[in-house]
């Protein structure tokens, strides 16, 4: 099993005409993801190499059967399409657009809650999620995932989730789904979502959490840990080094005051029962030490 | 981007929100045509973004033509904790009655959008926090409903700012939330709000943190621009478009990804070393970008060595190290440069970068062993 998408799911792309929609979708479908539509205003009844284009959401979802869009446009458009999948009904988006205003974010993260409590908006600013040998939404390169389990990636960061995938892969540990839910100010799906859903998920029996500097996200996660996991973590957070008051490149990622340290998340993660890696590598060598526990 | 006070206030005007009449000056001649205009006495202020200016003597009331000479002679050039002071803030002095303080920002656990009011205004707001917590007045506000007027003047009475100064205060944190929303702010503060002895409220201070995601949609920002007090290493680094944040240590770092590039200098201060800088390159890695990088790190005086630390995923091995090769034809480097390449593709690429490999560059493995390099390359100590 994997968690928010897995060989049934049917993924629209919104912008698939457009140069990285177009990259990205047909490497996903390459990956052997459903892509069933695209969707570009102005242009449906065109195609992408086979795939239809469809005018709005609503018309590719009864068309298709889709169930999750890809969303890959630019900033100013970003907000409109994602509410557009909401309205449509489509139960899970993935946003990777990069540059979203925070006031569009918690604009629309409160009108998704509230208008379309159905859909669940992964990212904006995400590398998207893979579930290896499943399902690949976003720009993870699939190659460097091995397909199976036992364990589970949430991650704020897109390289670092990359690196984590790798150093598994070279393990020979599987991954049940990765999921990148993004650095902005207001993720649409946070980490207490992917640690619930992995809770959930029987053939994820461990789970590597990667953080970053800026806000109390990793902290609140620390705490639903304690209470209601018991499946084994390994957390790695970065930033230790990060200075107060400058952002380290994601917009979410800044030390406001004595807020958001990576010290500070560290601790509440270890006082929750978290193994905590010093770095990337480390977290790679610790989740073996705790696959290898698993039988 | 933060804005300057006088921006601030610039900003808050289009929206509405009263601000003492003033003038920028940037020379004392100048200064003292600003005070003539603004009436006086007047008050002559620093513009530097840094708190603690007026501790600093970089705030001064001026009665005459004579004292705004003095003081702004004294304040031009002077340097408050690192910050220069090229620019002034001359407005008409305020009679001041009672001092609070408004803002609006985000609050990211609730996800909602939070209005702070306090009666203890002119003082830090976090310091207030501490002290007493109870004296801050907030309410969280639906980005996608608004902030209501009966919501504005529960947070006023809640803060229990003086009832003369009631309606005025409404009326300011309408404006203020609409600066905030409309203005695409992370920020706007108001601290001191004051209320002066003939019953008006305006802002005294402005404090304004744009939304850099939001310049494509306000070109009269670009007026804002240019004025920031970037050091030499920053002000190069936002020309080339890359994300950089200067540090004070040895080790310059170049990584593709914001979460690689902050791990990256965590490992270099793990193995005893201290980075010099932040820089991400983002997702891939073509030679142009490479070299715009590695010109920025070569600009600082610092840096001892240079590690190149690389994940590919969609970007292959061989792409990186051909950009990286190509780079070091164009820039001529200072430092010696640790590579380490994983990831995608990653076999070819250190193969490409293996017929280079000399003193002043050198490949390893792994992370951890990169850093360690790099660090005893700078001198200093590699645990």
């Amino acid at each position: 099993m994997s968690i928010f998408v897995d060989e049934h799911t049917k993924v629209i792309v919104q912008g698939l005409t457009g140069g990285q929609g177009r990259f990205h979708g047909l490497r996903n479908r390459d990956y052997g993801t459903k892509i069933v539509a695209g969707v570009t205003p102005g242009k449906g009844g065109q195609d992408v190499e086979g795939i239809p284009i469809y005018d709005t959401v609503s018309e590719a979802k009864a068309a298709t059967g889709a169930n999750a869009s890809f969303v890959s446009v630019p900033p100013s458009a970003a907000p409109d399409a994602i509410l557009e999948a909401g309205a449509a009904g489509i139960p899970f988006v993935v946003c990777i657009t990069e540059g979203i205003p925070a006031q569009d974010e918690a604009r629309v993260y409160n009108l998704l809650k509230r208008e379309f409590s159905g859909t669940r908006l992964l990212g904006p600013n995400c590398p998207g999620i893979i579930s290896p040998g499943k399902c690949n939404i976003g720009i993870t390169a699939g190659e460097i995932a091995l397909p199976g389990g036992p364990v589970g990636i949430v991650s704020r960061s897109g390289t670092l989730t990359y690196q984590a995938l790798y150093d598994l892969k070279q393990k020979g540990i599987g991954v049940t789904t990765c999921v990148g839910i993004g650095g902005d100010p207001v993720p649409g799906t946070n980490f207490i979502d992917c640690l619930a859903a992995f809770e959930a998920d029987p053939e994820t029996r461990a789970v590597v959490m990667i953080g970053e500097i800026g806000g109390t996200d990793e902290e609140k996660a620390a705490e639903f840990i304690a209470k209601e996991m018991a499946k084994p973590v390994v957390a790695y957070i970065a930033g230790v080094t990060a200075p107060p008051g400058k952002k380290m490149g994601h917009a979410g990622a800044i030390i406001s005051g004595s807020k958001g340290t990576a010290k500070a998340k560290m601790e509440a993660l270890a006082a929750a029962g978290v193994t905590v890696a010093q770095n990337p590598t480390e977290a790679a060598e610790l989740m073996a030490e705790v696959v290898a526990t698993l039988g | 981007m933060d804005l300057f006070e006088y921006q601030g206030k610039q900003y808050f005007a289009r929206f509405g929100i009263p601000v003492s009449p003033g003038g920028v000056a940037d020379t004392v001649d100048e200064a003292v045509v600003q005070a003539d205009k603004a009436g006086y006495p007047v008050v002559v202020k620093a513009q530097v973004q840094v708190g603690g200016r007026g501790k600093a003597g970089g705030i001064k009331l001026a009665a005459d033509a004579g004292e705004v000479r003095a003081h702004a002679g004294a304040i031009l050039g002077m340097d408050i904790k690192g910050h220069v002071v090229r620019r002034l803030w001359v407005e008409h002095a305020s009679d001041i009655a009672k001092e609070y303080y408004a803002s609006f920002t985000l609050d990211r656990a609730a996800k909602m959008h939070l209005g702070m009011v306090s009666a203890r205004g002119g003082i830090d707001i976090e310091q207030v926090a501490e002290e007493d917590p109870g004296a801050i007045a907030r309410a969280h506000v639906d980005p996608s409903v608004g902030i209501t007027e009966s919501q504005a003047r529960r947070l006023v009475d809640e803060a229990g700012l003086d009832p003369e100064a009631g309606d005025g205060a409404v009326d300011i944190l309408l404006k203020l939330y609409r600066c905030y929303v409309e203005g695409d702010a992370d920020l706007v503060e108001i601290n001191p709000l004051i209320l002066t002895p003939d019953g008006r409220v305006h802002a005294l201070d402005a404090k304004v943190t744009l939304d850099d995601n939001a310049a494509f949609r306000h070109p009269e920002w670009d007026e804002f621009r240019g004025l920031e007090q970037l050091d030499e290493r920053d002000r190069l680094a936002k020309e080339k478009g890359l994300q950089y944040v200067g540090l004070d240590g040895e080790v310059g770092i170049i990584a593709n990804g914001a979460g690689l590039a902050m791990s990256t200098c965590d490992v270099v201060n793990q193995v005893g070393g201290r980075p010099a800088n932040f820089l991400d390159i983002g997702g891939g890695a073509n030679a142009q970008v490479m070299a715009n990088a590695l010109e920025v790190i070569n600009h600082d005086p610092k840096v001892k060595s240079i590690f190149i630390n690389i994940f590919g995923g969609i970007t292959r091995g061989e792409e990186v190290a051909n950009g990286i090769v190509q780079a070091l034809g164009t820039v001529e480097i200072k430092a010696p440069i640790v590579i380490r390449l994983d990831g995608t593709n990653a076999d070819e690429g250190r193969a490409i970068l293996k017929e280079k490999v000399s003193d002043r560059l050198l490949a390893e493995p792994t992370m951890l062993d990169a850093a360690r390099r790099a660090v005893a390359l700078a001198g200093g100590a590699s645990k």
